[in-house]
């Protein structure tokens, strides 16, 4: 399947990523509209590396082939669909965070209304088309492709 | 004592009703006028430090910045302006000789955009290319040979060595240190791409490029960087630089924070210490001096490479360019007025040399009416901005152009001039390599080939409007050009007629 993937050498650190993923799922129309609500919303994107840092690195969801996140989900809110996107369902969630502690790459995090934990769905759970964080990245240092 | 404050020439404007407070222009700003203020709870600006290379523009996700230009002003005088005043209080303040970079931006007048193309009506029909043939492709290099046979009449083969281009345009000299490795690998990939040529300016060429020998010329300057058998050997060509157009009659300077571990090895210089190239080949103080050097490389190179020789469009150019063809050049580059540079004296780059346009109407003229035309190609550059002033170019007596300025443009200069200070947030002139990162090679790549195909595409569009389907028949047809609000004797110079003629 089709996955984002990043290159390190090319991540700038710039935290552009986190904000288009912010915007992809917050359901404004244009992204100004942010101003004074960031903190309502938490990108499923982090940046990897402090400002001073050599090497940067955006994180989220590696839709693993055997994902330990839906393994453990004691509600079975988390479940691989037919393309192998892993997805949560958060009428079911329950909010026990057991994916936020198992996954390796701590790309699951809560929600911000506390209530049940968010991730990426590559923005097939909005209107973006496709992954947001990709079609902004301005170095070309996330990717999303098919790869072995 | 503090320095008097000199106004900022250019205001960062944020539009707060847009900013959301990414922070992205802070952390992409190597000159840190950016900032999130904590006891504001809100982004400032600092104009003072700003350069205006517009990274924080192109990459505010909310298009909430711009740069304008300041109101504030000095007692309006004519003879006095703005930046000539600021000049004198820095020169006042630091002794020193002013720095700039990229090309002479006064206001002197542009040759090319007075001058007009042709195009057929009626009675010769124009061509369509793209339904027919229209060919491009360029050799560069000398055509005068005589004609030999063997004892059983065939044809010998005594062409020397010879460039092939499939469009009349090439990357030119930008040395590995001026600008990032980035920004090479960047032209040289390019230059494979398309057929064409890169050089390496006066740098040396990093290891890692030897794979893109076919496309690259190398450069043998005064400061002789880098220069040693496997380079030569590796080249498709050899330029001799002898001058260049931003800076007539001086050398080169490198600011030793732009030498770096790899810089250094490739120069074979020092780390950290300014590399500065004389302002003469210290071995070259007439023509059959340089016919020596000429030699020397082709001796070296078993004759198997076109060699170069590049020098800045001065008063007596064609005499100069009569005098280099005859030294044994394969090819002349001749860099105008306009042409860029890393770092050269504001007032060497804003009043040394002349228009391209005029040099080289006068060269093509001197070598035709002396019949060493063909024992040399021209390729010109300084300031050669689309493919419309390429076609005038070459309708003017050129075999090709040298780009440089246009093509970093294409990689992300925003010509802010300020290359000399080794910051470049856009990841060209500089070695810092948190910025040399900004430049990811493959989008640099696909950016100058995208922008060599379209002039190529103009290119073939306009000889196709004049019912010209090759660029040998395009090349020193100056009855192609008018000039438009010319006098006589600019006319004269440049061999064609004012329009209407």
């Amino acid at each position: 399947m089709k996955r984002i993937y990043v290159n390190e050498e090319w991540c700038l650190g710039c935290h552009l990523c986190e904000y288009e993923c912010m915007y992809a799922n917050s359901g404004l129309d244009a992204m100004f509209k942010l101003k004074g609500r960031t903190n309502e919303f938490i990108p499923r994107i982090k940046v990897e590396g402090d400002d001073g840092s050599q090497i940067h690195f955006a994180v989220n969801c590696r839709h693993c082939t055997n994902a330990i996140c839906v393994k453990s989900c004691i509600a079975g809110a988390l479940s691989k669909d037919e393309y192998g996107v892993v997805r949560i369902n958060k009428d079911k969630c329950v909010g026990c965070y057991t994916c936020v502690l198992v996954c390796p790459f701590g790309a699951i995090m809560p929600a911000p209304d506390g209530k049940a934990a968010q991730k990426c769905a590559l923005c097939t759970d909005n209107i973006m088309g496709e992954p947001n964080c990709v079609k902004n990245c301005p170095n070309n240092a996330i990717v999303f492709e098919e790869r072995d | 004592m503090i320095d008097m404050f000199i106004p900022p020439e250019y205001e960062v404007v944020r539009n707060t009703e847009l900013c959301i407070g990414c922070r992205v222009c802070e952390r992409q700003c190597a000159n840190e006028v950016h900032k999130y203020d904590k006891d504001l709870g809100k982004m400032i600006a600092d104009s003072t430090k700003c350069v205006n290379c517009h990274r924080c523009v192109a990459l505010c996700p909310t298009h909430a910045l711009k740069i304008v230009k300041s109101d504030d002003t000095y007692k309006l005088n004519y003879n006095w302006p703005q930046r000539a005043m600021n000049e004198i209080y820095r020169q006042a303040a630091t002794g020193g000789v002013l720095l700039s970079s990229m090309g002479n931006p006064t206001e002197n007048p542009i040759y090319f955009n007075k001058i007009l193309v042709n195009a057929s009506q009626v009675t010769n029909p124009p061509i369509d290319p793209l339904r027919e043939p229209m060919e491009t492709t360029v050799y560069l290099g000398k055509k005068d040979v005589e004609i030999k046979r063997d004892a059983r009449g065939r044809l010998k083969d005594t062409l020397p060595p010879q460039l092939k281009l499939t469009t009349p345009i090439m990357f030119s000299a930008m040395s590995y240190g001026s600008i990032s490795y980035n920004a090479h690998e960047s032209l040289a990939r390019a230059a494979e791409e398309l057929g064409i040529y890169y050089n390496t300016g006066e740098g040396g060429l990093h290891t890692d490029f030897y794979k893109y020998g076919k496309n690259t010329i190398v450069q043998v300057a005064s400061g002789r960087f880098g220069v040693h058998e496997q380079y030569l050997m590796t080249a498709a060509a050899i330029e001799i630089k002898m001058g260049q157009g931003a800076k007539p009659g001086i050398g080169g300077h490198l600011p030793g924070m732009k030498i770096s571990d790899d810089v250094s090895k490739t120069r074979m210089i020092p780390k950290g210490v300014d590399a500065i190239s004389p302002a003469p080949h210290h071995d070259i103080y007439s023509i059959e001096d340089l016919r020596q050097l000429i030699y020397s490389l082709k001796e070296a190179t078993a004759y198997t490479k076109p060699v170069i020789v590049k020098v800045a469009a001065v008063h007596n150019v064609a005499a100069i360019a009569s005098g280099i063809a005859r030294s044994g050049a394969d090819i002349i580059a001749i860099d105008g007025y306009r042409g860029g540079t890393g770092a050269a004296p504001t007032r060497i780059r804003d009043n040394v040399g002349i228009p391209i346009e005029l040099a080289l109407a006068q060269v093509d003229e001197r070598l035709r009416q002396e019949g060493i035309r063909d024992s040399v190609s021209i390729v010109v550059g300084g300031s050669i901005h689309s493919s419309s002033d390429v076609v005038k170019a070459i309708a003017l007596g050129a075999d090709a152009c040298y780009i440089a300025t246009a093509a970093v443009m294409a990689l992300g200069c925003h010509l802010c001039r300020s290359c000399h200070a080794g910051k470049c947030n856009w990841g060209i002139a500089t070695q810092r390599p948190d910025l040399v990162k900004r430049l990811n090679p493959d989008i640099g790549k696909q950016r100058l080939v995208n922008l060599v195909h379209a002039w190529t595409h103009e290119i073939q569009e306009m000889m196709g409007g004049m019912g010209i389907n090759s660029i040998e028949a395009l090349r020193g047809n100056r009855l192609m050009l008018r000039g438009v609000g010319l006098n006589e004797t600019e006319l004269r110079i440049l061999g064609i007629k004012h329009a209407g003629e």
